[in-house]
């Protein structure tokens, strides 16, 4: 039982990425950019679904799944071509199979109905009730579905791939007396390749004449498969003897033979066998010719182009992968972790015993120093992930949001196989999504008034991922009206957060979104309104180390910005000394260090100002910041750290003495105690101290709402 | 103190007072090694330490229970302890010994203690002249502040 539930964990893994690929294959076949290929790729996406669910008996899952198939089945065939109206409904269906492999997984319900009116508009696209048998759903021996049967009409070209093969068979009373099972043979045929399966019913009597324990059926399956005769012989080892098998070869040179019992219209004619007398005659005749034959055929059938074509379908997943279990990549991680953190120990060893410079331990500490910093690099590349993952499940959001608003939206997506830790992966999820509920929310317009601002219907809303200087930048921007600075400044008066006659740039209103309590509560809808503010997004954002703005143009749109540390394992980091405490500062927010001249100085009220060349910044001392002690040291004794940060443009921190330059490995200060304010997590030194690790932002910031708030430092911690 | 059915405790001391802690939740005793102060972080919370790679908070039990902060000096002692799903340092005096209590030992707190000592005391051992406090160790960090303000 246990290898079953293990085997379905891995049916479900599998699920996401096909349905990952399901809808990408779709949205580019949307977007014009798809050919065969795609076509192809999409179906195997559903058709392993679906296989994998018979298998674990998911009915309501393999029923929808075999509905969709069929539809992309026409479109494979050339039968349907795929418009703007049947990728809609295929991906709106993409979304339903996603529920419904959600619902498997964890044993919910998905309502019937929205899987009722999918499943409608699918088969609408090809009328009607698709019966043939899905090959690997469990329990449709037990189908007592007699009815004509429909099949895919099949290009009348139809040798467009691998020989075809017509193989009738019916199996005797003896078969099933035997315990065998009609089932097993349509599927192993099913696995050779494409199947059409076609029921004979011709001999089965009126009811009251039916014997129970008779055989009636026979099958007329025609399958498209590489493999050879013997293959197919094969499947019916079994049941030799009991079971009338007939199998031959597809006739190109007499089509009308291969493509009669499947030309439309079938549903209103009766079930056809094959002519059973002309297909070994047939067989007999052609068994040289069937390989060679297609000769009018399109060029991409001769059996080289196919193998090229093979290759080509597999290239894209040639590198070969491995599964691992994400704890004990995290394991390795930690123990990595735990040797950079010895190596330093080992190095602050190895100097405190005065060893002159170029002895052999210095040396060999040197490149162990080098060999760690390479397994460290190792390691993280192998939780680097493309944020793939996560863009993928936004074009579902973005339709979902726009049918709720009654917006059209078209999403555009950048930058997906922009590579960032697994551990910040996990948390992009929620402000993306957050932030394109906005963009389409609030940012976008309806169609109609864009149509009087003489835009497009269809607003467009872009997201983008990049690295920049060591960070992952991620950008949701929107074409729609911009900010309404006018109300939000009214809003941000209203609720307290500025004072009536505070003088404001537009960038600065733009950005007042963020600020606690600030929440556009006359406009909560459904969707941003959920009750997390922007406020509280940033915060998240800004927990990861990470910041968020906005810049707006009014009737042209905003951009969102978000950039993040490329992992939450490792840091490049300042080591300063405040007081008796050792201090990171983040390398990434650090502009410039430099020793301040007592000119440079100026004071206003309480606080302190630094004159850096013409720009006059805020000047902060650490320890008092921290609460270490209540008095700033003498600026001229200290260094002074120009820093950069979301909130306040520049500022200069001050502190007593600069250690050095190091990595530090990130420690959680959550996962046993709390969130400590000011402070963004901690590390191990090299004598085995614990020290922390300064949120740069959150220190200015807080400044910066001291200052506003006209000194008073509780409204910063209340708020 | 021998009874086969009743609850493993380790005890210790703070200043005169004597008070015990269930051994299930104890992980580790260790000595004092100086911690990292955090900023705005309540008196009774001394700051972290390096417990084998993991960042442990170190809780000034004395502090906590109202009886004055400790001077701690190499004497005193860490008892790491479980909290849920945190790991936590106590810092105390000294540990004494381990302490077998069965359910009529134990007597519920008398009404007259400070309220700051009845939130962390679950109930009373009196043990031959002595008497050593039972304390709950769900309250002892500070209270999390809610991510929403």
């Amino acid at each position: 039982m246990e290898t079953l539930e293990a085997i379905k964990v891995t049916f479900f893994q599998e699920c996401e990425e096909l349905l990952g690929d399901l809808e990408t294959g779709l949205l580019s076949l949307q977007a014009g950019e798809g050919d065969d290929e795609t076509v192809n790729a999409v179906f195997r996406a559903v058709h392993s679904v679906k296989g994998g669910a018979g298998a674990f008996g998911l009915e309501a899952l393999v029923r929808f799944a075999h509905t969709f198939e069929t539809t992309l089945d026409k479109v494979r065939s050339g039968a349907l071509k795929a418009d703007e109206a049947v990728l809609k409904v295929m991906l709106r269906a993409t979304d339903i199979l996603a529920d419904l492999v959600q619902a498997a997984k964890t044993d919910a319900v998905v309502d019937p109905d929205r899987i009722a009116e999918s499943s409608e508009d699918l088969e609408a696209f090809w009328g009607g009730h698709d019966t043939a048998a899905p090959a690997a759903a469990a329990g449709e021996s037990d189908d007592w579905d007699f009815t004509p049967l429909a099949f895919a009409p099949v290009p009348s070209l139809a040798p467009a791939g691998p020989p075809r093969w017509t193989v009738w068979f019916k199996p005797s009373t003896a078969t099933y007396a035997k315990g065998n099972d009609t089932v097993l043979l349509l599927r192993e045929l099913a696995r050779l390749g494409d199947c059409e399966t076609v029921l004979d019913a011709s001999s089965l009597p009126a009811f009251d004449a039916l014997d129970a324990e008779e055989s009636y059926l026979g099958w007329t399956v025609t399958i498209t498969t590489e493999e050879g005769e013997a293959a197919i012989r094969e499947v019916f080892d079994f049941v030799s003897g009991d079971c009338e098998v007939r199998i031959s070869g597809e006739v190109v040179a007499m089509p009308q033979l291969s493509t009669l019992p499947i030309l439309p219209p079938v549903m209103d004619l009766p079930p056809l066998a094959l002519p059973s007398a002309q297909i070994p005659a047939l067989a007999a005749v052609e068994p040289e010719q069937r390989d060679v034959l297609p000769v009018d055929g399109p060029a991409d059938l001769h059996p080289r182009d196919k193998a090229a074509k093979k290759e080509k379908e597999a290239a894209p997943s040639a590198a070969p992968t491995i599964r691992v279990d994400l704890e004990r990549v995290d394991r390795l991680i930690d123990l990595v972790g735990e040797l950079v953190i010895n190596q330093a120990m080992l190095a602050q060893r190895v100097g405190e015993i005065d060893l002159t410079r170029a002895s052999n331990v210095q040396l060999a500490l040197e490149s162990l120093e080098q060999l760690t910093r390479e397994i460290q690099d190792s390691v993280m590349a192998i939780r680097a992930q493309p944020v793939k993952s996560v863009f993928q499940r936004m074009p579902r959001l973005v339709r979902e949001t726009a049918s709720m608003t009654g917006k059209q939206v078209k999403l555009v997506t950048e930058g997906e196989g922009t590579e960032v830790d697994k551990t910040v992966i996990e948390r992009l999820s929620d402000p993306i999504t957050h932030m394109l509920r906005n963009a389409i929310d609030h940012g976008l317009e309806t169609p109609d008034e864009r149509i009087a601002a003489g835009k497009a219907p269809e607003g467009t809303v872009r997201l983008s991922a990049l690295h920049r200087s060591g960070r992952i930048v991620i950008e949701v921007s929107d074409d729609g009206k911009g900010i309404n600075r006018q109300r939000v400044r009214e809003l941000a008066v209203e609720r307290g957060v500025i004072a009536p006659d505070q003088p404001l740039t537009d960038d600065e209103v733009d950005n007042l979104i963020f600020a606690p309590g600030f929440s556009t509560a006359k406009a909560v809808s459904d969707l941003s309104g959920r009750g997390v503010g922007l406020d509280v997004v940033k915060r998240s954002i800004q927990s990861l180390g990470g910041r968020i703005s906005i810049a707006s143009k009014a009737g042209q749109g905003s951009t969102f910005t978000m950039s993040l540390p490329l992992t939450l394992a490792v840091l490049d980091g300042m080591v300063v000394s405040v007081g008796e405490q050792t201090l990171i500062v983040p390398l990434a927010a650090i502009v410039e260090t430099l020793k301040p001249k007592k000119s440079d100085i100026r004071r206003l009220g309480t606080g302190m100002l630094l004159a850096v060349r013409d720009a006059i910044v805020p000047l902060i001392d650490v320890g008092v910041a921290l609460g270490w002690r209540s008095e700033p040291i003498d600026p001229t004794t200290g260094v002074v750290l120009l820093v950069e940060c979301e909130v306040g443009g520049c500022a200069a921190l001050m502190v007593d003495a600069i250690q050095g330059q190091r990595q530090v490995v990130i420690k959680s200060l959550e996962q046993n105690f709390q969130r400590v304010e000011s402070i963004a997590a901690a590390t191990i030194l090299g004598d085995g101290r614990v020290a922390l690790i300064l949120d740069v932002d959150t220190v200015v910031g807080e400044r910066r709402v001291e200052a506003e708030a006209g000194g008073s430092p509780r409204l910063a911690l209340a708020s | 103190m021998q009874e086969s059915v009743g609850q493993e405790l380790i005890s210790f001391r703070i200043g005169e007072q004597e008070f015990c802690v269930d051994i299930m939740a104890v992980r580790e005793i260790r000595g004092w090694t100086q911690a990292t102060p955090l900023p705005q972080a309540p008196s009774y919370v001394r700051g972290v330490i390096n417990l084998r790679g993991a960042v442990l908070p170190i809780v000034d039990l004395a502090a906590r229970l109202g009886l004055g902060a400790t001077e701690p000096s190499v004497r005193n002692v860490i008892i790491v302890v479980r909290i849920g799903h945190r790991l936590v340092g106590l810092l105390v005096d000294a540990v004494s010994e381990v302490l077998t209590a069965t359910a009529d030992m134990i007597q519920p707190t008398p009404d007259v203690s400070s309220d700051a000592v009845k939130m962390f005391i679950k109930g009373i051992l009196a043990l031959e002249g002595r008497m050593v406090s039972w304390i709950t160790l769900d309250r002892i960090l500070p209270e999390q502040e809610a991510e929403a303000a």
